[in-house]
């Protein structure tokens, strides 16, 4: 077998290598194909169909992302049979969905949204059942209005594959198939641990952080990219920040170390950022009472007493305790610092937050 | 002897420990490993009690114990029939359960061997009368014969009936006859001959072409190639192979695999057997759902059986080849009758279908090379071995070979199962078969294939049925289910109740037949119940076109059908409850009105007694009225009527 092929996709020939699924094939060309369901990380399950094309010779509409690109295939993305397939899959996903893209947190960045606009497909096709689903916010973390599901089931993919926690699977049958928690119980009594990588794989307002509802629209937030000071992992993530102010954190795709992925402290432990309580400039205890003093002054003072205690009682009557919230780097000075500079073997870190 | 398994003298060298490849050829023609007219005749013996003749004294009376039997009494029937014979001191006669006969309608059924006498309705106190008239003096109990429902006529042989006549039974032959949960009978009627056969004098790809020669497809609905798929199982790379048997018989009314597994599982298993051989696979499962207690509990008492002979197991017949089955029970949700959502289930996972390709040929169980096939195509296997391919593709059309078993219900004279040479037309199976429609009412139409089939007026009763000329006409051969309606049927509400059910068991994982079908079951629901409006019609085409082209498994593609058959059919009847507001059948309530014939009313009041909303009016011995908008549409005034007055329009 060769380990290329060459396909028409929309009239145009395009070689790529075999195995390529006839989405990557499209998009590697410059071809748009919508997808709700499908995540280049994730497993492919083919369910929402909305990337369905026609494909010579092919029995129906197959979905391209599930699809493998043959050699001569010849493959249309836009016929009128498509279009209208997808569009009656965005009419049927409306009427299970409310309309209430004004205040949805997810405007502007909803795939969802994007797609019905894109078609010009209306919410009014169907009217019948919607479901009517209590909404979760049982925890700090995360909102789960399952009135928003598009049930693409991206939430129990990555989850499962790349979290392992497997907090999700789907439910019930038919119309009422909802991805839940075991015995369907809110996520805080699950054994959800907040990693939130559910959160930035849903494509819709199904789920969303719940500190930055209504913080801010997504095409107010300015995106600073930034290393997590939790730990030394360095996972990179995207501070959201509007009027000089971090008001969420979202994980980027893009992030070396981490992709999406990050934990709960990542995702969301940032309100230290801003917070009252934070300290921002050394503090000595002059009689009894803490007292604002320079960084010089504080370093000063500390050198000194690390002398008087190594003269007095001998180096080992010092230790250095480190953190795992420092870099590799730091945490070698640290070590440089005890052995050299104080002469004791006295170090150990908290290896854990 | 007690049974085939007892060595017949100490110079036997034949037995499950030892295994031979002669071993059911000792065992019914032997002994073979030594010469002895004792032992030849103490194996006669066994025999002569299952295979009786008119030459012979020895007698069967077969209690029927399948499902539908057993529901109406038959087990009463066998318990007192077995006192009764002992009582009477008749010892050349034995008493045995059997599996189903197909003619369920008909039970509890008791049949009379050699002579092959057919008693129907029998009840454990009728039990006295057959053992003292028939078994004693040779005469029939004429009240328990079989009437035509045409002719009027009594058939005293299972020979005679019409619903037997004109029916092939090839998967269907043991059962009825031979006691499911004895391996003996099975093996005594030529039971796994066709097992030895293949791996004594076949080599493995040799079977797959004998089953391609066959013409053989997949019993399951799907029709394909079932040598095909052999093949490329065969073919696929792995270390580990498996053989799955699809026995999740989901469609409503079908029940022709619970038939096969609970009257003859033996079959199945041989089936099965050879399959794994073929495509090099040690390990098997039976997938059962488990609201078929009784196919589970006899294929169990099979499998242990056929362990025990060495039939199962290491080594089998000294060929080398070993295998092993396994029951795994389903849930019963109907998408687990999908070949991928049911290989996730075995698995341990939600019954959701995955994508294909990978077809289970090549990725399966635990992505393993899989053969899947259905029950009664396993059953079929046997019969290709023993015979041969040619021979059997002698039968049934030039696509489609061999037999098909039909699951005959609805408003028809004779229900049951019915296995029937392909080619057959609708008109032989519903007119001669089934015995015309009930209480002499027009034929309407006859739905095939279950929730993914389709509904087929009259003018497609002499179709001769096979696989293609049932897609071409848009219904579709399924697992086999017929339905028939008469004029009472309504096809909006027909179209209705099948998709109620493709939603219900819709598995909800892609949108078009999660989301679809719901809508199209709300539009149907609104037509039948009034609010049909003006371009619902070209709105369910637009849905079902859509959900057909882009669903993700066969399910879904098929789920529109029921709507797309009776559109292209009955669009006229569609057309009358949007447009006229007025249901032809007379069906849906919101679109009938009762009324009160002038001409007939008596005036005898018994309407307004049993009204139960008042909704009758009238002095008595004159004409009588029913107030519409009170009147519920409850019927109760028109069952009650002596006189036929009332009608609905």
């Amino acid at each position: 077998m060769s380990d290329k092929v060459t396909l028409t996709i929309d009239g145009q020939q395009v070689t790529v290598p075999a195995g390529t699924t006839v989405l990557q094939a499209a998009r590697m060309a410059g071809i748009e194909i919508p997808t709700l369901c499908h995540d280049p990380e994730l497993t492919s399950p083919g369910a929402c169909r909305l990337c369905v094309v026609e494909i010579e010779g092919m029995r129906n509409l197959p979905a391209s992302c599930v699809t493998t690109a043959g050699d001569g295939m010849v493959v249309r993305t836009n016929s009128p049979d498509v279009i209208e397939a997808r569009k009656t899959i965005i009419e049927l996903l409306l009427a299970n969905h409310p309309e209430d893209c004004l205040t949805c947190e997810r405007t502007g960045q909803c795939r969802l949204q994007e797609y019905a606009y894109h078609y010009g497909v209306k919410g009014d096709t169907f009217h019948g059942e919607r479901k009517q689903f209590p909404i979760d916010d049982s925890n700090p973390f995360i909102v789960r209005d399952m009135n928003k599901c598009i049930r693409c089931g991206k939430c129990v993919r990555v989850c499962e594959e790349v979290q392992g926690r497997s907090i999700y699977s789907f439910a019930y049958r038919g119309f009422d198939t909802i991805p839940a928690t075991a015995m369907d119980t809110p996520l805080a009594e699950s054994e959800c641990v907040f990693c939130g990588s559910c959160v930035s794989v849903c494509p819709t307002g199904a789920l969303t952080e719940k500190m930055m509802h209504g913080v801010g629209r997504s095409w107010e937030l300015e995106k600073v990219k930034t290393t997590c000071p939790y730990c030394g992992v360095g996972c990179n993530f995207d501070l959201n920040v509007k009027d000089g102010k971090v008001v969420g954190v979202t994980s980027n795709a893009e992030a070396e170390v981490n992709g999406r992925a990050l934990c709960v402290k990542g995702r969301f432990g940032y309100n230290f950022i801003h917070h009252p309580d934070r300290l921002t400039k050394p503090l000595i205890k002059k009689n009894g009472e803490f007292q604002e003093a320079t960084w010089e002054e504080a370093i000063n003072l500390v050198a000194e007493k690390f002398k008087e205690i190594k003269q007095e009682h001998g180096p080992d009557a010092l230790a250095v305790f480190t953190s795992a919230r420092c870099t590799n780097e730091e945490n070698y000075l640290a070590n440089k610092f005890a052995r050299a500079v104080l002469g004791t073997n006295n170090i150990d870190h908290c290896a854990r937050l | 002897m007690e049974n085939l398994m007892t060595a017949c003298c100490s110079e036997c060298t034949h037995s499950p420990s030892q295994p031979c490849p002669d071993y059911i050829k000792c065992r019914t023609e032997g002994p073979i490993c030594h010469d002895s007219e004792a032992c030849r005749q103490k194996r006669q013996q066994l025999m002569d009690k299952v295979q009786v003749s008119p030459d012979k004294p020895h007698r069967r009376v077969l209690v029927c114990a399948g499902t539908g039997c057993i529901s109406s009494g038959s087990r009463d029937v066998y318990n007192r029939m077995e006192a009764a014979v002992k009582e009477a001191g008749i010892d050349d006669c034995e008493v045995s359960i059997t599996g189903c006969h197909g003619f369920c309608e008909q039970g509890p059924i008791v049949i009379i061997e050699p002579e092959g006498i057919f008693y129907g309705g029998v009840g454990a106190d009728d039990v006295e009368e057959i053992v003292e008239k028939q078994l004693k003096n040779g005469e029939p109990v004429e009240r328990l014969l079989y009437t035509e429902p045409t002719s009027g006529e009594k058939d005293k042989y299972y020979r005679d009936i019409m619903f037997y006549k004109k029916q092939e039974r090839m998967v269907l032959k043991n059962c009825g006859h031979i006691n499911p949960e004895k391996i003996d009978e099975y093996i005594i009627t030529g039971g796994y001959r066709g097992l030895v056969k293949a791996l004594t004098e076949y080599k493995p790809e040799e079977v797959i072409e004998e089953v391609k020669t066959s013409g053989l497809r997949g019993r399951g609905g799907g029709g394909f190639p079932t040598g095909l798929k052999w093949q490329f199982t065969a073919q696929a790379e792995g270390d580990q192979k498996y053989v799955v048997c699809n026995a999740d018989e989901g469609d409503p009314g079908a029940f022709m695999d619970r038939s096969i597994l609970e009257g003859n599982p033996h079959s199945v298993i041989e089936g099965m057997i050879i399959a794994g051989y073929a495509v090099g696979a040690n390990e098997g499962y039976v997938y059962v759902r488990a609201e078929y207690p009784l196919a589970i509990k006899r294929l169990e008492i099979a499998i242990a059986q056929a362990e025990q002979y060495g039939i199962l197991g290491d080594n089998i017949f000294d060929s080398g080849f070993s295998f092993k089955l396994r029951i795994k029970a389903g849930a019963g949700a109907f998408v687990c009758g999908e070949e991928t959502a049911l290989l996730n289930s075995i698995q341990g996972e939600r019954g959701m279908p995955r994508v294909r390709p990978p077809f289970p040929a090549n990725k399966g169980l635990w992505g393993k090379p899989t053969l899947l096939n259905n029950v009664e195509t396993y059953a079929n296997v046997p019969i290709i071995m023993e015979h041969g391919g040619r021979w059997y593709a002698s039968r049934g059309t030039e696509k489609s070979k061999g037999t098909k078993v039909f699951a005959l219900t609805g408003k028809v004279n004779n229900t049951g199962l019915a296995e029937v040479p392909m080619g057959i037309t609708l008109r032989e199976i519903i007119f001669d078969i089934g015995g015309g429609i009930k209480e002499g009412k027009q034929f309407k139409a006859v739905q095939i294939g279950g929730p993914s089939g389709g509904c087929l007026p009259a003018e497609k009763l002499d179709l001769p049925i096979d696989y293609d000329s049932l897609i071409d006409a848009g219904a579709m051969m399924g697992s086999g289910g017929l339905v028939v309606m008469d004029e009472t049927t309504c096809m909006v509400d027909l179209a209705r109740f099948f998709l109620t059910f493709t939603q219900n068991e819709s598995c909800g994982k892609c949108t078009p037949c999660r989301e679809g079908t719901k809508r199209m079951l709300e539009i149907l629901t609104r037509i039948t119940e009034g609010e049909g409006k003006e371009g619902d019609i070209e709105t369910l085409e637009r849905l079902a076109k859509s959900v057909k082209n882009t669903a993700l498994c066969g399910l879904g593609q098929t789920a529109p059908n029921p709507i797309l058959s009776t559109l292209r059919y009955f669009r006229d009847e569609y057309k009358a409850h949007i447009e006229k507001k007025w249901c032809p059948a007379g069906v849906c309530s919101a679109l009938t009105v009762y009324k009160i014939d002038p001409d007939k009313c008596k005036g005898c009041t018994k309407c307004a007694k049993v009204c139960p909303v008042s909704a009758i009016k009238g002095e008595p011995k004159e004409v009588h009225e029913i107030d519409p908008e009170v009147c519920t549409k409850c019927g109760t005034c028109m069952e009650n009527c002596k006189f036929e007055a009332i009608y609905k329009g």
